[in-house]
């Protein structure tokens, strides 16, 4: 047999090309097993993130609603400053009255009113006033009778500014930006909100995940040291509260937390507090961070408690031996066994932490609520989705680039579960 | 032969089941004492008189714009009759999203024969809205809670005192009747408000009005938690609807008294949504038939002091279904209750609901 020639399996072909063949079989077979899996995640997972995506981009309502009008302002300068001539106020009419007996022009006012506040209100008001325009006549005046906020260029700037298919304008307003007639500014001082928010999601996931840490590491400590009966009493101490509905939980600590509650009661009764200047628990920070943290305290102490159950005590015990006080025993021979724990639970407990809405939004108050809160609000009050769906976007990219920096710092193969 | 026997069998099963399969009917509407109102005036009857209608009570209409909003963008209306403040009902009808209505052949006429355009009058404000109360949102105080050698508060301009009045509040997490309260109480005069509130510069008073309390404000949503936050001492003093506030104290007897001056009148009715299928929207229009007659109106003042919206009604609202008290003097039109009122302007708020919303929920989280 010289070095050239195939080898050739039993059925006569090279041996080659027959190993390829069975294990092309089984890679069909393994894509077929995980194939319900993928299509689920695919369907319900990736799909609706990137038609999240694409919402915040999205921006055809303009174009579609005043298709004369913004041909028609393509020769209009925003930056002259000049209210738009007599072709652009036909257009508008033109427009408007077919948008008016589609009833589309108020979605139109709502569309606009996102960038610019009062837009609504115009669209609304113009639509009454379109039916009893003279075509004939001079449109111009008859648009300022109806509204003279007309007259305003900004008014058309909006307008203008938002006549292409697709547009920065929900990423540049989730930044507190805006694109006015010299480029990208920044908003009004009173509309600055969103960069306060993300700040202060950041902050309050931060402290909650510091609480959980400081409150859990015990915890986890003795479940993983006591004996097996009365660690797992206590064990079951930890799950009853992640059997009970998030709901109940949450209501649970607004009877605690108010100031008429069960806390201030008892400190007002032992003397601590006066009747007068109860504390203040509820509806604000405060109210967030100890709510959040006892709701997420077994993300911490479960991956915590799988970790140190793999310590061996002889470890410590060897330290002792060896003349090491309690303190030196744990941190430096306990404490570093038990970081990729640390790192597990912190991990889960952020990431839970910085999506949270319903116990924000329950007893959060206003100063305790999180940009999660404000998404929420957009996609079922205000019905922003394209704003809301940037804001999202944003805080996806947050939370990766947050990940990239954990990764650099604690690094990712250090984080376990067990 | 047994093939047959089955079929036949299966097919009498079919055809007797048929009647027993209710045809289910979503209302929308506020929950808690108003609700309970409603289900004892009106779905309790209708059910009883249409044995075929199975009636599901929704709790959502303090959002049910942006929900109808959303249905009409998914194609897919779930609702069939939906409960709405005036406002509400001009917005949806210029949206399309409810459907017109023409009161005297899809209405009941009136018990004393007048029209139905003549019997509701005023109250119809919108082709959309069937008009079914008169409300007000107004206050209620913790008697309890006022402090020694001071007069109990009187209305809505003491909220802004926190020197006389110190303590929490609770308002309602929406521009409507606050920021009308924030420039009445500042020294704008009754008629300025709404013209003021067009312009940039009045916004920012009542807005600056309202910062003035800010800190000592917990926001409410749903129509039960101001009565909630009362009962549990939470706050000093609520706005609420007053129906709320009526249940709290008589059928209650919680310790909290109303504050009338400066009530918000506004109106309450059905809205249809538009493009139901033909076979719901002839069930929800039976529905607001019955329930909108003169003496299912007349039958919900006894359950909550909420005035009817007929003018036939006034005359056959006595007395408290339950407590036997006389319903007059607590309705929110009695002339002895509040000193001044204000007159929700709804078309108003019909067009300038989406620019205040913005501004005040952002104003709400700075």
């Amino acid at each position: 047999m010289s070095d050239s020639s195939p080898v050739i399996a039993a059925d006569g072909r090279p041996l080659k090309a027959s190993l390829n063949r069975a294990l092309r079989r089984q890679k069909i077979r393994a894509l077929l097993l995980i194939a319900p899996l993928l299509l689920f995640v695919l369907i319900t997972f990736i799909a609706p993130i990137a038609d999240m995506l694409f919402r915040s981009v999205e921006n055809d309502i303009v174009s579609n609603t005043l298709p004369r009008t913004v041909v028609a302002l393509d020769g209009w300068d925003a930056a002259s400053g000049e209210t738009p001539d007599e072709v652009i106020f036909a257009a508008l009419a033109a427009d408007l009255a077919e948008a008016v007996s589609a009833k589309r022009h108020t979605q139109l006012g709502t569309r606009l009113n996102y960038e610019l506040s009062g837009m609504s209100s115009l669209f609304r008001k113009t639509g009454r006033g379109v039916k009893k325009l003279d075509m004939d006549a001079p449109l111009r005046e008859q648009f300022l009778e109806i509204e003279e906020d007309w007259a305003d260029p900004e008014i058309w700037n909006t307008i203008k500014a938002n006549s292409s298919k697709y547009t920065a304008g929900y990423f540049l307003n989730a930044v507190d930006l805006q694109m006015g007639p010299d480029g990208i500014e920044a908003r009004p001082e009173n509309q600055r909100i969103y960069i306060m928010l993300f700040g202060r999601t950041i902050f309050l996931s931060v402290s909650i995940t510091l609480s959980c840490f400081l409150l859990g590491y015990p915890i986890a400590f003795l479940l993983a040291n006591l004996k097996a009966r009365t660690s797992n009493i206590l064990m079951i101490l930890v799950l009853l509260p992640f059997w009970t509905s998030l709901l109940v939980r949450t209501s649970a600590w607004k009877v605690l937390l108010q100031q008429q509650g069960v806390i201030n009661d008892t400190l007002v009764w032992i003397g601590l507090v006066a009747d007068d200047n109860r504390l203040e628990l509820i509806n604000n920070q405060t109210g967030t961070i100890i709510a959040m943290t006892h709701i997420l305290l077994p993300f911490m102490i479960l991956p915590l408690y799988s970790v140190m159950k793999t310590i061996p005590i002889t470890y410590v015990r060897a330290a002792k031996s060896l003349g090491a006080t309690n303190w030196t025993t744990f941190w430096r021979v306990y404490f570093p066994q038990s970081v990729p724990g640390i790192g597990a639970g912190s991990i889960l407990v952020f990431i839970l932490a910085i999506g949270y809405y319903i116990t924000p939004a329950l007893v959060g108050g206003t100063s305790g609520t999180f940009i999660s809160n404000r998404i929420a609000y957009h996609i079922s009050s205000s019905l922003n989705w394209g704003l809301g769906a940037a804001l999202g976007a944003i805080l996806l990219a947050l939370v990766l680039v947050l990940y990239g920096l954990y990764d650099k710092i604690v690094g990712i193969d250090n984080v376990k579960l067990g | 032969m047994k093939l047959n026997k089955l079929m036949l069998g299966a097919g009498v099963l079919a055809v007797s089941a048929a009647p027993l399969m209710a045809q289910d009917m979503t209302i929308v509407s506020w929950g808690g004492a108003y609700s309970a109102s409603q289900q004892n005036a009106y779905h309790d009857p209708y059910m009883a008189a249409n044995p075929g209608v199975n009636i599901i009570n929704d709790e959502s209409s303090p959002e049910a714009v942006a929900k109808l909003r959303a249905m009409a963008e998914a194609g897919n209306t779930t609702w069939d009759v939906v409960d709405v403040e005036a406002a509400d009902a001009i917005r949806l009808c210029d949206e399309g999203l409810a459907m017109e209505i023409d009161a005297d052949s899809q209405l009941a006429n009136g018990d004393d024969g007048s029209t139905a355009t003549a019997d509701f009058g005023d109250m119809l404000v919108s082709a959309c809205f069937i008009p079914q109360i008169v409300f007000s949102t107004t206050f209620g105080y913790r008697t309890d809670m006022v402090p020694a050698g001071t007069d109990a508060p009187t209305g809505a301009c003491d909220v802004f005192d926190l020197e006389t009045y110190p303590g929490k509040r609770a308002l309602n997490k929406r521009p409507i009747a606050n920021m009308e309260w924030a420039l009445i109480c500042d020294g704008v005069a009754y008629d300025d408000v709404y013209d003021m509130l067009e312009t940039d510069e009045g916004q920012a008073r009542a807005f600056a009005k309202l910062d003035t309390i800010k800190d000592e404000t917990i926001w409410w949503s749903a129509s039960a938690e101001p009565v909630q936050l009362l009962a549990d001492g939470e706050v000093f003093m609520a706005s609420a609807y007053n129906g709320r506030l009526f249940s709290m104290i008589a059928e209650q007897g919680q310790p909290v008294g109303m504050a009338w001056n400066w009530q918000m009148f506004d109106l309450d009715g059905w809205i249809i949504p538009a493009n139901l299928s033909d076979e719901r929207r002839q069930a929800a229009l039976d529905y607001v038939y019955f329930a909108t007659d003169t003496q299912r109106l007349a039958d919900q003042a006894k359950f909550i002091s909420y005035g009817p919206a007929r003018a036939s009604s006034a005359p056959l609202v006595g007395q408290h279904a339950t407590l036997g008290i006389e319903m007059g003097p607590h309705m929110p039109t009695d002339p002895n209750n509040a000193e001044n009122t204000f007159v929700n302007n709804y078309s108003w708020w019909a067009d300038y609901r989406d620019d205040l919303d913005a501004k005040f929920q952002a104003w709400l989280v700075k």
